[in-house]
């Protein structure tokens, strides 16, 4: 192994010190005693406690987390059927202008997608709430799953589903045996990408949430203007425990998915 | 007794079980299948072979019923199929990279397409073991396609696509992923299975070899057309153009003109001050039409004297490709022509009695070439 080097070390805890010091100090004060958020008084869970009885912290939590449920859901599949159309279909006359309208959400200013999306709802006379912020989600979001899904469409072996129709399937019949299962990694990394995205959304939401509906990122950030509390520093520490644990979960199955792999390498030269 | 030789296409009441009637396919612009008519019996093993972009893929697609003809009509059985989706035809295709479903073990697989049909579980799994039985695949029945060898996918594929027992069954460039030694034990195990089972087999390749091995007849394309269509040894022997004869195998062909010296012989002027050569064809053509002479290296013998034969021609050895069995030599004549002359090795390399620069005769007989028009 090569020796670390004072440059080597220098660089590394400056790169870690720069990404992760903000968390860590956040953390470290969600367990102070005192409600002074700078002057640390010992060590206490009381904050967790009382987010627990705050009600309005856990509507919004629930709001939240039905919101992305339901978004990412909808937009996967509306997300699924735009790249299939747009991979499979081959060339049809507007294709081209299809797709880029397709992927232009992508790098649509969200404040200009958030207004345009509250004038139609006012337009319809549709009464912002949990309703107006899935539909808000689910637009913004599909265009992520259909550039995940389309890219492992794109490498996707078109006889495979030939062969489904030859062998008497229909051509849902092949999409839901052979398609479905083969690229169903891509959907649910598609389906985790919009929900994450939907999860720490604040511009849109503020946009198409009503008062019969706020979520988390809307809450903490209207609740920081009246100063930071211990209680969000708790709810932070929360969500990044989370995260943490869906991050050593993803990297666990990667790793032992990389493992049968090479397991089956081994079995398919034995068995040569 | 006389063996009967299977030949459905010489017997006129014979009736084909795929019929292409005037088919022309185009893609925009493009034709790629120029008014096509063929006829396929059963149990034939019938070849489609030509070089990449001929067209012989997008004919055989037709028939799987992934590709429909823009003019014309495709017979299966006396049933038009030119619009039957493929879910709906008693065809089933082996393709060309297997189309292996990936999250299936290679018994799902086997009976994926007898499981669309809705059989009895127990007759499910009765016919993929047959079929297990029938590719020597039963040990590997669990594994993941990933999880075996090329040869064994190949074999995969192959019961899969018999499972169903189709009427007929495509093959697209079956063999074109693995390595020769395999690729010629598998063509025997083809013609192997294709007899077992019955089923009439139409395969697409651009390797003649392969097709001259399993074919019953071969159809050799062109540019969206069928340029000849042949048992493997009339096409080899008797091609019909100077095509055919180049695409299979390795010839030499002389151009020069016609003139009948006697009933169905010719001789050929090809050049000036050189004896006319003499060949015998049952083609017939008018005084001093030009013609290709198309004779096959192994028919051209070589000396070191003057030999007594009809055509003789003198050169100089140019190169000798050394192929282990077979040397052939390649001898520059006067004109610059080079014309090629094969030799089996029948004695060990050191006694070899030509060698680069000598000068050589070169002979044939009258019988030796076919004469050509086009």
């Amino acid at each position: 192994m090569r020796r670390l080097s004072l440059f080597n070390v220098t660089s590394l805890s400056l790169g870690f010190a720069f990404l992760y010091l903000p968390m860590i100090i956040l953390v470290i004060y969600s367990f102070n005693a005192s409600k002074l958020v700078t002057v640390w008084a010992g060590f206490s869970t009381r904050w967790y406690g009382e987010l627990l009885s705050n009600e309005a912290f856990l509507d919004a939590a629930w709001v939240t987390i039905r919101v992305a449920v339901m978004s990412s859901t909808v937009a996967t599949v509306l997300g699924t059927m735009a790249a299939w159309v747009l991979i499979r279909m081959g060339r049809f006359p507007g294709r081209t202008l299809f797709s880029g309208m397709v992927y232009a959400p992508l790098v649509m200013p969200e404040v200009i997608t958030g207004l345009s999306l509250l004038l139609l709802f006012i337009g319809i006379g549709l009464d912002r709430g949990v309703l107006t912020i899935v539909l808000a989600h689910t637009t913004f979001s599909m265009c992520y799953v259909s550039v995940v899904v389309s890219s492992r469409l794109a490498s996707f072996d078109q006889s495979l589903e030939e062969a489904a129709l030859d062998l008497g399937c229909t051509q849902w019949q092949a999409f839901r045996l052979v398609t479905l299962p083969i690229i169903a990694p891509a959907v649910i990394s598609g389906w985790l990408l919009a929900f994450t995205l939907s999860l720490d959304d604040l511009v849109i939401a503020s946009f198409t949430a009503g008062p019969s509906a706020t979520t988390l990122p809307i809450k903490i950030f209207s609740s920081i203007r009246l100063g930071v509390s211990p209680e969000i520093n708790a709810l932070s520490t929360i969500m990044i425990g989370i995260v943490a644990v869906g991050v050593v979960i993803a990297s666990l199955a990667t790793k032992r998915s990389v493992l049968r792999q090479r397991a089956d390498e081994h079995a398919a030269a034995r068995a040569d | 007794m006389p063996q009967t030789v299977f030949a459905p296409w010489d017997d006129p009441k014979e009736t084909p079980l795929i019929r292409f009637e005037g088919v022309t396919k185009r893609f925009g612009d493009f034709t790629a299948i120029d008014n096509v008519s063929v006829d396929i019996f059963a149990r034939e093993f019938f070849a489609l072979l030509g070089p990449s972009g001929c067209g012989k893929t997008t004919l055989m697609r037709m028939l799987g019923g992934f590709e429909t003809p823009t003019e014309g009509k495709i017979w299966l059985g006396g049933q038009d199929i030119g619009r039957t989706p493929p879910n709906k035809r008693p065809v089933n295709m082996m393709f060309q990279s297997y189309a292996l479903f990936p999250h299936l073990s290679v018994w799902e697989n086997i009976a994926f397409g007898l499981r669309r049909e809705r059989l009895d579980k127990d007759k499910i799994a009765a016919r993929v073991e047959e079929m297990l039985r029938l590719t020597r695949l039963q040990r590997f029945a669990k594994r993941k396609p990933h999880q075996i060898s090329g040869g064994q996918r190949q074999r995969v594929a192959l019961a899969r696509s018999l499972a169903k027992a189709p009427k007929l069954l495509l093959l697209d460039e079956p063999l074109g992923a693995l390595d020769a030694k395999l690729r010629q034990d598998t063509q025997f195990e083809l013609v192997d299975i294709q007899e077992k089972t019955g089923t009439t087999f139409v395969i697409v390749t651009h390797d003649q070899e392969e097709a001259m091995t399993v074919a019953t007849r071969v159809a050799v394309m062109d540019e969206g057309r069928i340029v000849q269509i042949s048992t493997p040894d009339k096409i080899y022997e008797e091609p019909q153009s100077v095509y055919v004869a180049d695409f299979i195998g390795d010839v030499n062909i002389i151009e020069g003109t016609a003139s009948a010296t006697g009933p169905e012989t010719y001789a050929i002027t090809w050049g000036e001050g050189r004896p006319p050569l003499i060949a015998q064809s049952q083609r017939s053509f008018s005084e001093g039409q030009a013609c290709s002479l198309a004779i096959r290296p192994e028919k051209v013998a070589i000396h070191a004297q003057e030999p007594e034969a009809l055509n003789r021609v003198r050169g100089k050895i140019l190169d000798i490709a050394y192929l282990g069995n077979l040397s052939t030599y390649h001898v520059e004549l006067a004109g610059g022509q080079i014309v090629k002359a094969q030799e089996a090795n029948t004695r060990r390399i050191a006694r070899r009695s030509f060698t680069w620069e000598d000068e050589v005769w070169l002979s044939w007989s009258d019988t030796a070439g076919v004469l050509l028009a086009e």
